[in-house]
């Protein structure tokens, strides 16, 4: 599944949050626990929240609607799957063109992610691509594919060397 | 692990469309063309192994309200272990690798404010003696792939 947006305005999310109830954030809490393995789990986790199966069912479409559930199934750990080397590949676009670059990159089924970043002293690269692939000569070629793609010549890959953490974040705790 | 041919199609169905419906593994079941049984003994065998990390919703942290940002630092070999567990230990922070760069440590953090977000980062610069930290949160959003093809991926 892929997702394409734009960032929100600050006055935009701070509606958002108005609107997230108590109640919400109950059974956001009970949903972050994950599925149950039962025969019902949504009736397992209603219970709990004292609602209906159906209520609760009814809920966590209208979250997949007003987005506030993004996907909703199994987060699966990539490096137990094969995917060996994780690039992050970090690009230096010239402001007016990082819309356009950013698109393009996103276009690749080998780039995971791609996000416009602010740029600092010393860190000259405002775009940011993630490539997962099975070497580091894989991650390194379509590097080269994508900067043939977009004219920009000037980046850098930073491979994975450890994973320290990964976790869920769990909300309203 | 061995993952066989019903294990890569469960997890493809599972990470794509699982059923919002009162029996869902009934329904993965039907369409696997195995009983509801095996698709619960499958999976469970699949989160005790590690393979799925999580079965359920994954939440969009700016729309509950929340404010996040990935960072950056620089820190000494010899010091990684121990400033890592100092920044690890804080729920906020959801994933942190290391990588082969002069700026080697590589972290987001989530929190309810930005306020809440700003005290996070003074804590670890204070707890680590590190004031270096970059700031890179995302101002502009490409492309978010959260799940890849488990049956056509090399093993």
């Amino acid at each position: 599944m892929i997702f394409h947006f734009r960032m929100e305005r600050q006055s935009q999310l701070n509606e958002v949050c108005k609107i997230i109830t108590e109640q919400d954030k109950k059974i956001i809490l009970t949903l972050q626990n994950g599925m149950p393995l039962v025969s019902r789990p949504f009736q397992a986790i209603a219970e709990k929240l004292k609602m209906t199966e159906d209520e609760l069912i009814n809920k966590v479409r209208s979250f997949i609607t007003d987005g506030k559930i993004r996907r909703f199934g199994a987060t699966v750990r990539h490096f137990d799957l094969g995917f060996a080397a994780n690039a992050m590949v970090v690009w230096d676009v010239p402001e007016e063109k990082v819309s356009e670059t950013g698109r393009i990159m996103a276009g690749f089924k080998e780039v995971s992610h791609c996000y416009r970043r602010p740029r600092h002293p010393g860190w000259p690269y405002n775009l940011f691509t993630v490539i997962h692939g099975q070497s580091r000569e894989y991650c390194a070629d379509i590097a080269k594919r994508l900067s043939r793609a977009t004219g920009i010549k000037n980046y850098s890959l930073l491979y994975s060397t450890a994973e320290l953490k990964k976790s869920s974040m769990r909300y309203f705790e | 692990m061995h993952l066989d041919n019903i294990d890569r199609r469960l997890l493809n169905l599972v990470q794509e469309n699982f059923p919002l419906e009162p029996e869902p593994y009934r329904k993965l079941g039907g369409i696997l063309g195995v009983g509801e049984d095996e698709v619960l003994a499958r999976l469970k065998r699949l989160q005790d192994e590690g393979v799925i990390r999580r079965l359920g919703a994954v939440f969009d942290s700016r729309k509950l309200g929340y404010s996040g940002t990935l960072c950056a630092m620089h820190v000494e070999p010899d010091r990684v272990d121990e400033v890592a567990d100092v920044i690890n230990s804080f729920p906020g922070v959801t994933h942190n690798y290391l990588r082969e760069h002069q700026i080697n440590m590589w972290f987001t953090v989530l929190a309810e404010s930005r306020d809440k977000l700003g005290e996070i980062l003074g804590l670890i610069r204070e707890r680590t003696g590190i004031e270096e930290i970059m700031e890179l949160p995302s101002e502009e959003v490409f492309k978010i792939r959260v799940n890849f093809d488990t049956e056509t991926s090399a093993y």
